[in-house]
């Protein structure tokens, strides 16, 4: 009976599961391709189009703040539409998209020494089902009504009710495009979860995996656990709006007119975003995480420090950021005994998250550090986030919390710590893995102009935007005119932070073209002009070709970070290089560059 | 330490198995091919989804201005002059449960190739599953006729309309896609596709006798599922 249930299938896993998809024509290798690599360039791109999108939305918003009126095509509904959208689409379909379906589909397979991912085509679905949910968000401009303008947290009752821009139709497409995202990733998810546990090379153990793909892997399950939670918000949301349901929507009356509706409870929708919401923060996060301890091992020349720590303060931070969601709900009406709990919770998060910025400091220290641009970025993330998080010690904390909410300092912090430093590390990792997607460098000097216009020039926007906060002035207003309270001064600042918004955005535009350039005029890069030691810069063939890794699979032979080995002929052994003694495995550190 | 990585080693029982699988190479779990593992992630994920459901529901219940309906007097029916609550939903329950025996069944004689066997107990599980999901309908349609909608309903609280046909119908779905998979699955059986590996269609992978393990899997989930929801919504 055993022998029959377990019999020839037991080890199905060793040969059966390696068949490679082989694309048979044009469409099938470039369009409907099953080829993790070629979704992740189609994930990248949609979502840095839809970002760009985005990031117009942000230049009209600063506008219309700066300059009231001068623009006349914003009135207060479209203010709020582009606040809705900007917020929304920087989130999920930009950040959430680029980590995930970009990164990850680009680098779990050739990190983990694998052909593929190990269903390619349910990985093509992800992406073909991502488009789909990007064009609905973007044909939501179309419909009468225009976008939703309900603020990207889409808070009922107001999202539905009738005085909120694009309550017609826009709220509509906006819920079914989160629901088409959610299965999409969903699909993707699988494909990454299981490469990680599953799809590995030879000598390949969980515990020699890269940061980078332990900051996905983790990102992933928590969001293969979070966005369920949206999933379920947006299907009764969706009922409430079209069936006339009354999950979140209490007795309203509105105009004089009692709805229809009764007995609802906008909280529960709040719990439900929020327990999104908050993991949310880490599932962009985490990736970044791993990605940015990555690039600075590699380009200080020096292993990361307390590899271990880092990839248990990853668990960690994972596993408790699903029991703080409240935090972002101090003023939101619930038992105000709940912010006690989630005041604590949220503060513990520090300290892992506070682990892994130390690790990164002690791994610079005392490295040979190359000013690459990708280092730059690295560099920049860590001072940045660390901004973030010290006023998200601010708003943790209940008491302290209930005076900054919904001003401009609850912008300032989560634009730092969630909008900043994550994309910084993005613009990292593409300097850093475009020479291995398109076998071409980037061009250093529009790398660099683009690096300190960038990086100052986010300082210069949201640092200010601290001191509004504190002075009172609220977030998601269309117009402040003459308040009281506000000196003159605030008003000046806010064209002071216009006018660095509009250069910063400007200096994407230099990006874009350094990426479309490069692919063609760009220095050739050769296999592996980092001198890094995970495997993707081991391919035979750059950019790697389809199966990744020629006839034979790697097999790994230590972990990712063999910098600076002393004794050893180069500054870094590939983790595909037999040796003895890979250091990490060896009883006691020596003393001097490793301590 | 010129060998990568201790790889393989026999199957150790309790805490000290465990950590060696996790800390080998290639795979973490040693016994479950790509697609196995994906399902019970997939499950895990699914699970979350229903657990959000129910927890919404109960929020629901708990927070609404109106008193909540009777369950057991709103699933009553009257079957040859005698009153007797809950008798459809008991018998759907009876239904399902028996469906995940047969699918075990299916397992089984999947796993000693014995084609006929397999393919019988599929589409009985099959049949079972489209019958739950009739039943289904009926109750559906006495609700509606008797003035049930998603945002009204004769006796009580407007959510009871709302719940009963999103978690229903939410659950209904997963039972019709598992019933159109079983279909499908038992078909390749027949054919015997699992014995000549042949490739399938959109995946262009071969076919392989756990796939009916995989099927089992998700209906399993789809039952144990059932279970929360007529204990949840209807005895409560």
């Amino acid at each position: 009976m055993v022998d029959a249930t377990h019999g020839p299938d037991a080890h199905a896993a060793e040969f059966a599961d390696a068949e490679l998809y082989h694309p048979r024509s044009w469409w099938t290798r470039y369009v409907f391709s099953q080829d993790a690599k070629v979704i992740a360039i189609q994930y990248a791109s949609t979502a840095l189009a839809i970002g760009l999108l985005a990031l117009v939305l942000s230049w009209l918003m600063r506008m219309q703040l700066a300059f009231p009126g001068f623009l006349t095509f914003i009135d207060a509904a479209a203010y709020y539409q582009f606040i809705t959208m900007h917020g929304m689409i920087m989130v999920i379909y930009l950040i959430t998209a680029l980590f995930l379906g970009g990164f990850g589909n680009y680098l779990i397979p050739l990190m983990l020494g694998a052909r593929d991912m190990v269903f390619p085509y349910v990985n093509m679905l992800s992406y073909w089902t991502y488009l789909l949910a990007v064009l609905v968000l973007v044909a939501s401009w179309f419909v009468p009504g225009g976008p939703t303008g309900a603020g990207w947290t889409l808070y009922p009752p107001q999202a539905i009710l009738s005085n909120t821009p694009g309550q017609e139709g826009g709220i509509v497409l906006m819920l079914v495009s989160l629901i088409l995202f959610v299965i999409g990733f969903t699909m993707g998810g699988l494909n990454y979860v299981v490469t990680v546990l599953q799809g590995r090379t030879r000598g390949m153990t969980l515990m020699r995996m890269p940061l980078t793909v332990w900051g996905i892997f983790i990102a992933t399950v928590m969001a293969m656990l979070a966005f369920p939670a949206l999933f379920v918000a947006c299907v009764m949301m969706l009922f409430d709006k079209l069936l006339g349901t009354s999950f979140f929507m209490p007795a309203v009356v509105e105009m004089g007119n009692l709805l229809p509706h009764e007995g609802g409870s906008p909280i529960l929708f709040q719990h439900l975003f929020w327990f999104f919401g908050h993991p949310e923060v880490y599932i962009v996060a985490l990736p970044a995480f791993g990605i940015v301890s990555d690039l600075i091992s590699t380009h200080a020349r020096k292993n990361i420090f307390g590899y271990r720590m880092m990839v248990w303060a990853i668990v960690i931070i994972g596993a408790l950021s699903f029991v703080v969601w409240a935090h972002h709900m101090y003023v939101s009406g619930m038992n105000p005994y709940f912010g006690f709990f989630f005041a604590i919770t949220t503060l513990i998060i520090a300290v892992p998250t506070a682990i892994k910025v130390y690790n990164w400091v002690l791994t610079l220290w005392r490295g040979d550090i190359h000013l690459n641009p990708p280092m730059l970025f690295a560099l920049a993330f860590i001072v940045t986030f660390v901004n973030g998080g010290l006023t998200g010690l601010f708003l943790g904390n209940v008491v302290v919390d209930v005076p900054l909410s919904d001003t401009m300092f609850v912008v300032a912090h989560f634009h730092m710590v969630m909008g900043v430093a994550p994309i910084l590390v993005i613009f990292g990792a593409i300097y850093h893995w475009y020479p291995k997607i398109t076998g071409r460098m980037l061009d250093n000097r529009l790398a660099q102009l683009h690096f300190w216009v960038t990086f100052l020039g986010a300082y210069l926007i949201f640092f200010p935007m601290h001191y509004l906060g504190i002075m009172g002035v609220p977030r998601r207003y269309f117009e402040s005119g003459d308040i009281s309270f506000q000196p003159p001064s605030a008003h000046d600042l806010n064209i002071f932070i216009t006018v660095m918004a509009l250069i910063v955005g400007a200096a994407q535009l230099v990006f874009v073209f350094n990426l479309i350039w490069s692919i063609r005029h760009g220095k050739p890069a050769g296999g592996n002009p980092w001198r890094a030691t995970t495997l993707e810069w081991q391919t035979p063939e750059t950019p790697p070709a389809h199966g990744n890794f020629g006839r034979d699979l790697p097999v790994v032979y230590r972990w990712a970070y063999d910098y600076s080995v002393p004794g050893a002929a180069e500054d870094f052994i590939p983790q595909n290089q037999p040796g003895p003694n890979p250091p990490h495995e060896a009883p006691a550190m020596p003393g001097g560059a490793t301590s | 330490m010129s060998d990568p990585a201790v790889t393989h080693t026999d199957p150790q029982p309790g805490l000290t198995g465990f950590v060696s699988d996790w800390s080998s190479d290639k795979t973490a779990f040693k016994t479950a091919s790509w697609g196995k593992a994906m399902i019970w992630i997939f499950l895990l994920s699914d699970t979350f989804i229903f657990s959000c459901f129910l927890i919404a529901y109960m929020t629901a219940r708990m927070s609404t201005s109106e008193a909540w309906p009777n369950p057991s007097e709103v699933f009553a029916l009257e079957i040859g002059g005698v009153h007797m609550p809950l008798i459809l939903i008991a018998i759907m329950t009876f239904v399902l449960i028996s469906s995940s025996g047969t699918m075990a069944m299916a397992v089984n004689f999947g796993y000693r190739r014995d084609r006929v066997k397999t393919t019988v107990l599929m589409l009985l599980t099959a049949v079972l599953g489209a019958t739950f999901v009739g039943m289904q309908a009926f109750e559906w349609t006495k609700l509606i006729s008797e003035g049930v909608r998603p945002w009204e309903n004769p006796w009580g609280a407007p959510q009871f309309g709302s719940v009963f046909f999103m978690i229903t119908g939410f659950h209904g779905t997963h039972v019709t896609i598992g019933v159109i998979f079983l279909l499908l699955m038992a078909r390749k059986v027949w054919r015997g596709d699992f014995d000549t590996g042949k490739k399938g269609f959109f995946t262009s992978r071969k076919g392989r006798w756990e796939i009916v393990e995989i099927t089992g899997l998700y209906w399993h989930f789809v039952d144990l599922v059932w279970v929360f929801i007529f204990a949840l919504f209807y005895l409560w």
